[in-house]
């Protein structure tokens, strides 16, 4: 494969770009792997990719039913942070952090990682305690968290509503300098390219349509494009895990909800940092093409539909302009939705299941793109040597069962009650 | 907009309504021994099914009564609503 440089980038102008290397390629499926992965978004090219380089497996498909980068790894805010309070959530992604800061040099691909740091906002007393709270136990576990006071948050968005008399005026906010944001389509993109250059056959157009499971051992998977046996299967479907966990006879603590978002039309640059309001479910940040790229909470009931609702819109959208009043000046250039996996506590699946040699990756709820390469990286060990790793061990499908949960939120069981 | 035909007040607006899932979900009989995994599938485990879906809605800035409503999670067309009690046939 031809490496992205400079010196590359010039030799190819000569012939204007015409000869570059394909990015990846567009095999036929083989009749039989060591590993199928289901599901092209970011997990499961993270996956493959984790598979090939740390463990050597490159007997491996993805079978993706659209086109890679298509699901919610191309829909999503491209938030990335570990400002979690609980250890198993904490540790998990400030390993992820870590292996955001170094993506673009170990794939080779510019993700345009930009660390331009988190601000949630406080709009009380009391919660100030709490995230204050959130920061010390974050510090415990050696992520960055920073209390600010509202001088210091007036300084960082001087654009917000600093005004005495509004509904919730800013307290302060805690801040996690170290967060960021990515480009989504290049992370999924420049997984599906090294992943394929180490042997991953990168199947798109292929719908998984069942499974051949026998004697409580997965076999292979049928797919629209004929049977594929498999030693191993990594389910990576995200917000379609429940129609395929029925075709295994599971039922699981996922249901499927629509998250939409929006972009305005570009502006200059106003925003260097990414905002959560917090007396509601609002979050902002600026693209590099200087689009305001918004959303917040879900519809509100069950959907497949990939596209939203405008009231929940509204709603979004209003909390935004009480956070910053200078965003009802602009124009709304696009909105979109995406199929979550919501899980019943709000943290996410890693896990073996009780089917030999199937195992599961879901309920990432609103957070599963920073944990792309934390999530490939500890799916592929967890595949790879058919147990998990400490970093993945907490989030077990069967800590529903014995009162473990991850609740992060305070939110109890139901997530998308909120 | 969905709009939702409240069996007790009409057709209204689906911003007078708060969501509350599954319906056909089944709080176990508390006469008799339940298992660890039965209690799982009445709090946690859902189907979450693509197409069909029984589910609770509160009309909570109207008359604030539960229901029932059969809709298609994938299309959001709502075919038939019911009384919380009422049989769903
Ligand atoms: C509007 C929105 C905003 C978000 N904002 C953020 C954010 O700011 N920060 C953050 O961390 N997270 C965010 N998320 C969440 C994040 O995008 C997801 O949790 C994450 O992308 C899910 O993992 P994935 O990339 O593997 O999923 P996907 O990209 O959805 O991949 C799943 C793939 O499986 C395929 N598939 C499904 N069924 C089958 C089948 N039967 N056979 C074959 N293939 C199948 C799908 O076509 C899809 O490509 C957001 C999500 C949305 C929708
Ligand atoms: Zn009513």
């Amino acid at each position: 494969m031809q490496k992205y440089s400079i010196f590359n980038l010039v030799k190819n102008a000569f012939s204007n770009h015409q000869n570059w290397d394909l990015a990846w390629k567009d095999p036929e499926p083989k009749e039989e792997y060591d590993v199928v992965i289901i599901g092209g978004g970011g997990h499961g090219l993270a996956t493959a990719y984790y598979l090939a380089k740390e463990h050597n497996i490159t007997k491996v498909a993805i079978i993706e039913k659209g086109w890679i980068g298509g699901g919610n790894v191309g829909r999503n805010t491209t938030i990335i942070r570990s400002n979690y309070m609980h250890d198993e959530n904490g540790l998990f992604s400030e390993f992820g952090m870590d292996l955001w800061r170094k993506m673009s040099q170990d794939l080779n691909y510019n993700v345009m990682f930009s660390p331009r740091g988190i601000i949630n906002l406080a709009h009380s007393d009391a919660q100030m305690n709490v995230y204050a709270r959130r920061g010390n136990s974050m510090r415990l576990n050696g992520i960055d968290a920073v209390l600010l006071n509202r001088e210091q948050v007036k300084e960082i968005i001087p654009m917000a509503d600093f005004s005495e008399n509004v509904r919730f005026p800013i307290f302060g906010g805690l801040m996690q300098p170290s967060a960021g944001t990515a480009r989504h389509d290049a992370v999924a993109w420049g997984y599906a390219r090294q992943a394929d250059d180490m042997g991953v056959d990168i199947i798109q157009n292929c719908e998984v349509i069942g499974f051949d499971v026998s004697a409580g051992k997965i076999n292979g998977i049928r797919t629209s494009r004929g049977n594929i046996k498999a030693k191993k299967v990594g389910l990576c479907v995200a917000g379609s895990t429940n129609i395929l966990a029925e075709k295994l006879n599971m039922t699981l603590p996922i249901e499927t909800h629509l998250l939409q978002a929006c972009v305005s039309e570009p502006v200059k640059p106003v925003l260097d940092s990414v905002v959560t309001f917090g007396a509601g479910h609002f979050y902002i940040s600026q693209s590099d093409k200087g689009e305001m790229v918004m959303g917040g909470d879900l519809d509100g009931y069950n959907s497949y539909a990939q596209r939203g609702n405008l009231p929940t819109l509204q709603h979004v959208l209003t909390e935004g302009i009480a956070m910053m009043p200078f965003l009802s000046k602009l124009k709304m250039l696009r909105t979109w939705g995406g199929i979550m996996d919501m899980s019943m506590d709000g943290s996410p699946i890693i896990d073996k299941t009780h089917i030999d040699g199937l195992y599961l990756n879901c309920g990432w709820c609103y957070g599963g793109f920073k944990a792309t390469p934390a999530s490939g990286w500890t799916f592929a060990h967890t595949i790879a040597q058919d147990r998990v790793h400490e970093l993945n061990a907490g989030y077990s499908l069967n800590r529903f069962n014995t009162g473990h949960l991850i609740d992060e939120k305070g939110l109890g069981t139901k997530t998308w009650i909120s | 907009m969905l709009y939702i035909k409240c069996p007790h007040c009409g057709m209204r607006p689906q911003i007078e309504f708060s969501y509350g899932g599954d319906a056909s979900v089944k709080r176990p009989e508390l006469n008799k021994e339940i298992s660890d995994k039965e209690w799982d599938d009445f709090v946690y485990n859902r189907k979450s099914l693509r197409g069909k879906h029984l589910e609770l809605w509160q009309h909570i800035s109207g008359c604030r009564q539960w229901i029932k409503v059969e809709r298609d999670t994938a299309t959001h067309e709502i075919f038939k609503t019911f009384k919380a009690d009422e049989e769903v046939v």
